[in-house]
């Protein structure tokens, strides 16, 4: 431990890695968990009754899912699906071996809060589009999303926040990250400066992505 | 142009059915404006949803310039849609695009090329008086104007028919009055074919032709606005006509009636007559004196439309030959009965 910083156990060299790793994770579990996430929500909000795909089967089937996937805690979908992790990305450690169950928890998380978000479209500008004879995707793209977006963007920040949260966790299955920092250092070996370091770098991802996500949802809201 | 047959709407909860439709029939021709009037329960809103399909109907037919909708499939009917323009008592404008894009919805939807659509936008923003507002989102609109865009919207596929769902419910009455005149104009100069709902009996007397009186899940009454106005039916219809025309005997004039039993006339003059001065020519004609309770004048599509209560006093006989003296001058008169 010779180039340390201010008196913590860590290097600068490991602090700026960890920061890396936990963009790298929050990034693509991001990109992964909303690919899978804003279509169910989407779902959700479609195929409830009254809306222009209504489906009591589908949507019956898929809400309870959604709820149970939401309700495994965060530590133990790590763990429990590392045989699926494997067989994804091929190994069962690693920040890649993180985005696997950060995306299974992610995903219903987005699912449920874009489908708050899409539920607050005025119902009227669903019929306004209905009666312009706009087909199901139509409406999808270019009234229920545009209608929402500004609704969406907060969702997607509150999710984003909840995945740095997740990947310091995600230290249980050697990710790396900042957070794993924060327990391996700052928790487990009682090296108080790296805890404050280290939470303080959190704090201030946290920060900026509210900052940047209201911005730019007020943006959208009010040109 | 638009043709209900028995058309019945049955809306099923878990613990009910509710019948919202209980077997209407109404013709609306090429080049009405037809209102529909009700309270609200009534079902003109289920009624409006049918004719683009926003509604399915439970029972009967709802045939649109010929075509059975329900018959069509998803892509005929969304062409059948887009001859079918609708604005609402909400407007259900996008507040998340500008003026203009909201304008063009309807032909970005259908593939429009651009350049098409920038004339075409233009055009309609200029017919609606709002040019200037291209740019501005809806957010930064009055009520009158979101309504006029809502029209613009309405129209840019050049629709052959309006639907207009409580239009104006939202509005003051100066701006109601510019926007049934937008939509006065809109018929006139495009022949385009208006239904519209309302609750408000003064819409219908400012720009229908025919209305269908509401209540219950059923159409009570129909007719032409003068037919309904001059002698409503039903007592629903009086109540709507009430509304506007106020044809009552005064109290005052009924408290002092005392034990005799007034001979009371309601004359209702359409057009031309109301300018021939019938109670001049009647009391000089007839030995009868004439004393007016309650007159007014209104314009029915711009129709003078006059509503006049008098009393008669006189001999019995000279009292009858007066009533049919403007019977056979073709004025509507009926007799009043007061209990006194």
């Amino acid at each position: 431990m010779g180039n340390t910083l201010w008196g913590m156990e860590i290097t600068a060299a490991q602090l700026s890695t960890a920061f890396g790793d936990t963009l790298y994770m929050v990034a693509l579990s991001l990109i992964f968990s909303g690919l899978l996430g804003l279509p169910l929500g989407v779902l959700l909000v479609i195929t409830r009754k009254g809306h222009i795909l209504e489906n009591k089967w589908f949507f019956n089937v898929l809400n309870p899912i959604i709820n149970i996937v939401r309700s495994v805690p965060f530590i133990i979908l790590l763990v429990a699906i590392i045989p699926l992790t494997r067989a994804i990305v091929g190994t069962g450690i690693g920040s890649n071996a993180a985005i696997v169950p950060l995306v299974f928890y992610a995903a219903p998380y987005i699912a449920r809060l874009v489908e708050n978000s899409l539920l607050e479209v005025d119902k009227g500008i669903i019929e306004a589009a209905q009666a312009m004879g706009a087909t199901t995707w139509q409406i999808i793209y270019r009234f229920l999303i545009p209608e929402g977006l500004s609704s969406l963007i907060l969702t997607f920040t509150t999710a984003t926040i909840g995945l740095v949260g997740a990947t310091a966790m995600a230290g249980a299955v050697g990710a790396g990250g900042v957070g794993d920092l924060a327990l391996a250092y700052g928790y487990q070996r009682f090296d108080t400066m790296t805890m404050v370091v280290t939470v303080a770098v959190l704090v201030i991802i946290v920060q900026l992505l509210q900052s940047t996500g209201n911005f730019v949802s007020r943006k959208i809201r009010r040109r | 142009m638009i043709e209900f047959q028995h058309v019945k709407k049955v809306y099923e909860t878990k613990k009910q059915k509710v019948e919202a439709l209980k077997g209407v029939n109404l013709t609306v021709e090429k080049g009405d404006i037809f209102g529909v009037v009700g309270y609200s329960g009534a079902g003109k809103s289920t009624l409006i949803r049918l004719v683009n399909l926003l509604e399915h109907p439970s029972e009967g037919q709802v045939i649109v310039g010929g075509k059975e909708l329900t018959s069509l499939n998803p892509k005929e009917l969304r062409a059948e849609k887009k001859k079918i323009g609708m604005i609402f008592q909400h407007f259900n404008l996008l507040n998340s695009k500008t003026v203009f894009d909201n304008i063009a919805m309807p032909l970005v939807l259908s593939g429009t090329p651009s350049k098409e659509i920038k004339e075409r936008v233009g055009e309609l923003l200029e017919f609606v008086g709002l040019s200037s507002k291209a740019k501005s989102f809806p957010e930064q609109l009055s009520g009158g104007q979101k309504q006029r865009i809502g029209i613009a919207r309405a129209l840019a596929t050049n629709p052959s028919i309006l639907l207009c769902d409580e239009a104006t419910s939202a509005l003051d009455p100066q701006t109601t009055s510019a926007v049934l005149q937008l939509l006065k104009k809109i018929n006139k100069k495009y022949n385009i074919t208006i239904l519209l709902i309302t609750h408000e009996m003064s819409v219908i007397r400012e720009i229908c032709n025919k209305v269908a009186v509401m209540e219950g899940g059923r159409v009570v009454e129909q007719g032409s606005v003068y037919e309904v106005f001059a002698k409503p039916q039903t007592d629903t219809a009086k109540n709507f006509v009430r509304t506007v025309i106020h044809d009552e005997i005064p109290q005052s004039y009924l408290k002092n009636i005392g034990s005799h039993i007034p001979i009371i006339w309601k004359i209702n003059f359409i057009g031309t007559t109301s300018g021939t001065p019938l109670l001049s020519t009647i009391s000089k004609k007839y030995d009868v004196h004439l004393s007016v309770l309650s007159a007014n004048i209104s314009e029915i599509q711009e129709t003078p439309f006059g509503n006049l209560i008098i009393e008669v006093k006189g001999d019995k006989q000279e009292v009858a030959k007066a009533y049919q003296y403007i019977k056979d001058e073709g004025i509507l008169v009926q007799e009043v009965q007061v209990n006194g």
